[in-house]
């Protein structure tokens, strides 16, 4: 029960773009303050600073943002650590939020911090759950040594209490016509534009199926070997539509690219079927993927951490059921496309 | 460039991590016996040191907040080519969260004097909370850039940086003082030879006290960290699945009726 005569509390979440775009990790997060706020009798702010982002807002409302409040200058056009810090932290002592939520983002990771140090107040990183307390307060699951522990950490001392949140933890929501207020404030003169000049924004496409939102995530760890095998996870990941992930070790070997990583460092996955090869299902990698709906897992090792985490436990030798299992799938869709093409031609004649 | 520091710190080896165990009644985790190592990415920022200092001929001291047991792991980063070591060790410094670290650590760097730039791992092993960095610039007054993987001092004391991001680079040119901290994509760390091991038991490693910063005691430790354990648990394993097992068609087809019943094929 929240006790009426506390002040009702104020999550902000700080909603980041780049070039214009909303990242997904703010969409996310509004909803999830916004379903916080629905225990709490609190309300939703989210904090929007760039250059021309006033369009924005409708979007951030319409994912649970009851408030944006929009920050509106040529000086915030670009990311840059002290600029952004320094409105955040003007804000905050202005209007005194409860809590201050940030993605775990490249972004969030270095602002969230800075920000932090200038109000003296507590920061959680890497959450992968939120809830309140019976006071309204922010609790803030992390996890710690590798993922095999979960500590819950509240803020005890300053305000705002601060945490930055994996992306893909919450999903996020679009409610159509939800109705929002939307407040343009100045960036202010004592905005510090001290630090590094931006030389150039080199952006590459991302190849592949996104594991955000993807409905099968073909996952590979350190057992694949080499980048030669690495392409029977591709060649499956491709052959059910899903998506490529990859723990820590083949990220570093360069047989996946960064963005594919799940985990404590990496992403949080939730897909309909996950199915991971050659894992040996360290915490780290297991925080990013045990919310997934069906899990399989395929390891010789016939005690493999991650078959503790699998509804199907294949224990075998990958380099023969993958190849095997790629060939036969290939054998049904031929198959199905020879009856639709008989189907067509009899439908025709 | 006339002094780089680098910030360093003891982590439990991760190859004995399955060692670590919580108790249950203090909710703290039991640690005793695992070997400590230099965290990884710190031995990437050292690297970067380094090459700043054989490029310009800084030099290149260690800072560390650690137990004094930490002097073995410094002698080893002082014989990579360090100058010289500050470990910052008190028993008041104990169950400080990364706010109160950073605000230690910024006060050791203060001590050390005057500096071009701070090099720092992007995140520990074992914390792994990657907000030191930014707090140890804020205390010290700094701009800072987290996930740079490339860096380089043109001959004008400039500072040329590649900064990783979600799907790119940020390219970008910096002014001393500032603290950088680094992924392992900037270099390969060098090793050291046993000559330079014994070499490094000349170098100096300076013993700071509370006594030496004197930061408030309600700054540091746990009375200076804004966050609390609320509580401390064991990830609960949550599927206990069904087990294939046999020749590559059996398991095959196990798997092609359960992706069939999925939906997905």
């Amino acid at each position: 029960m929240i006790d009426p005569s506390v002040k009702k509390p104020v999550y902000w979440v700080f909603a980041e773009q780049r070039q214009g775009r909303l990242h997904d990790a703010g969409l996310e997060l509004v909803g999830a303050a916004a379903a916080i706020a629905g225990q709490t009798s609190g309300s939703v702010t989210a904090v929007l600073l760039g250059q021309d982002v006033g369009g924005l807002a409708e979007d951030l409302v319409c994912h649970g943002a009851d408030r944006v409040l929009a920050v509106d200058d040529p000086r915030l056009a670009l990311y840059r650590l002290l600029p952004y810090a320094s409105v955040l932290k003007r804000l905050c002592l202005r209007e005194d939020p409860d809590a201050f939520l940030f993605g775990a983002t490249s972004l969030g990771v270095e602002l969230a911090p800075r920000v932090a140090a200038m109000l003296n107040t507590g920061l959680s990183a890497h959450c992968i759950d939120l809830k309140a307390d019976e006071k309204g307060r922010l609790l803030q699951v992390v996890p710690g040594w590798g993922g095999g522990v979960l500590a819950t950490i509240r803020c005890e001392k300053g305000r705002p209490s601060m945490a930055t949140v994996m992306p893909g933890v919450f999903q996020k929501k679009r409610t159509e016509g939800r109705q929002g207020e939307v407040v343009t404030v100045p960036a202010g003169d004592d905005i510090d534009l001290a630090g590094p000049r931006i030389l150039k924004i080199e952006m590459q496409e991302p190849k592949g199926i996104p594991l955000e939102g993807a409905d099968v995530v073909v996952a590979g760890g350190w057992g694949i070997g080499n980048a030669e095998d690495w392409k029977l996870i591709e060649e499956l990941a491709d052959l059910l539509c899903g998506a490529v992930g990859a723990t820590r070790p083949p990220v570093d070997e360069g047989w996946a690219a960064e963005d594919r990583m799940i985990g404590q460092s990496g992403r949080i996955v939730k897909p309909r079927v996950y199915i991971g090869v050659g894992i040996s299902g360290t915490m780290h990698h297991v925080v990013g993927m045990d919310g997934s709906e069906y899990v399989i897992a395929v390891n010789k090792d016939e005690k493999a951490a991650i078959f503790e985490t699998a509804d199907l436990a294949v224990v075998g030798d990958f380099r023969k059921i993958l190849p095997l299992l790629i060939r036969e799938i290939r054998a049904k869709h031929a198959r199905e496309c020879r009856i639709k093409d008989e189907e067509g031609r009899r439908n025709n004649g | 460039m006339k002094r780089i520091v680098v910030c360093v710190k003891p982590v439990p080896d991760p190859k004995e991590w399955h060692k670590l165990s919580l108790n249950p009644v203090t909710k703290t985790l039991v640690r005793e016996g695992i070997a400590s190592v230099i965290n990884p990415l710190d031995r990437h920022a050292l690297e970067a040191a380094l090459a700043l200092k054989d490029a310009t001929g800084a030099e290149v001291v260690l800072v560390s907040m650690a137990p004094p047991g930490a002097r073995t792991l410094l002698m080893e980063a002082l014989a990579m080519g360090a100058d010289r070591a500050c470990l910052l060790s008190d028993r008041a410094f104990a169950g400080s969260d990364s706010l109160a670290t950073a605000r230690i650590l910024a006060a050791g760097v203060r001590r050390i004097g005057p500096f071009d730039v701070v090099l720092c791992g992007n995140s520990t092993l074992d914390g792994s909370t990657a907000q030191v960095p930014s707090q140890v610039a804020e205390f010290l007054g700094i701009p800072n850039v987290m996930h740079v993987e490339f860096l380089e001092c043109d001959p004008a004391g400039s500072l040329r940086l590649v900064q990783a991001i979600e799907h790119g680079k940020v390219h970008l040119e910096a002014e001393p003082p500032i603290l950088l901290s680094v992924t392992k994509q900037v270099n390969k760390p060098r090793f050291c030879s046993f000559l330079e091991l014994l070499k490094a038991e000349k170098k100096d490693i300076a013993v700071w006290t509370n006594a030496d910063l004197a930061l408030d005691g309600s700054q540091i430790g746990l009375a200076g960290s804004p966050t609390a354990m609320a509580d401390l648990f064991v990830r609960q394993k949550r599927r206990s699945g069904t087990r294939v097992t046999g020749e590559p068609e059996i398991v095959v087809q196990a798997l092609l009726n359960k992706l069939h019943q999925l939906g997905t094929i």
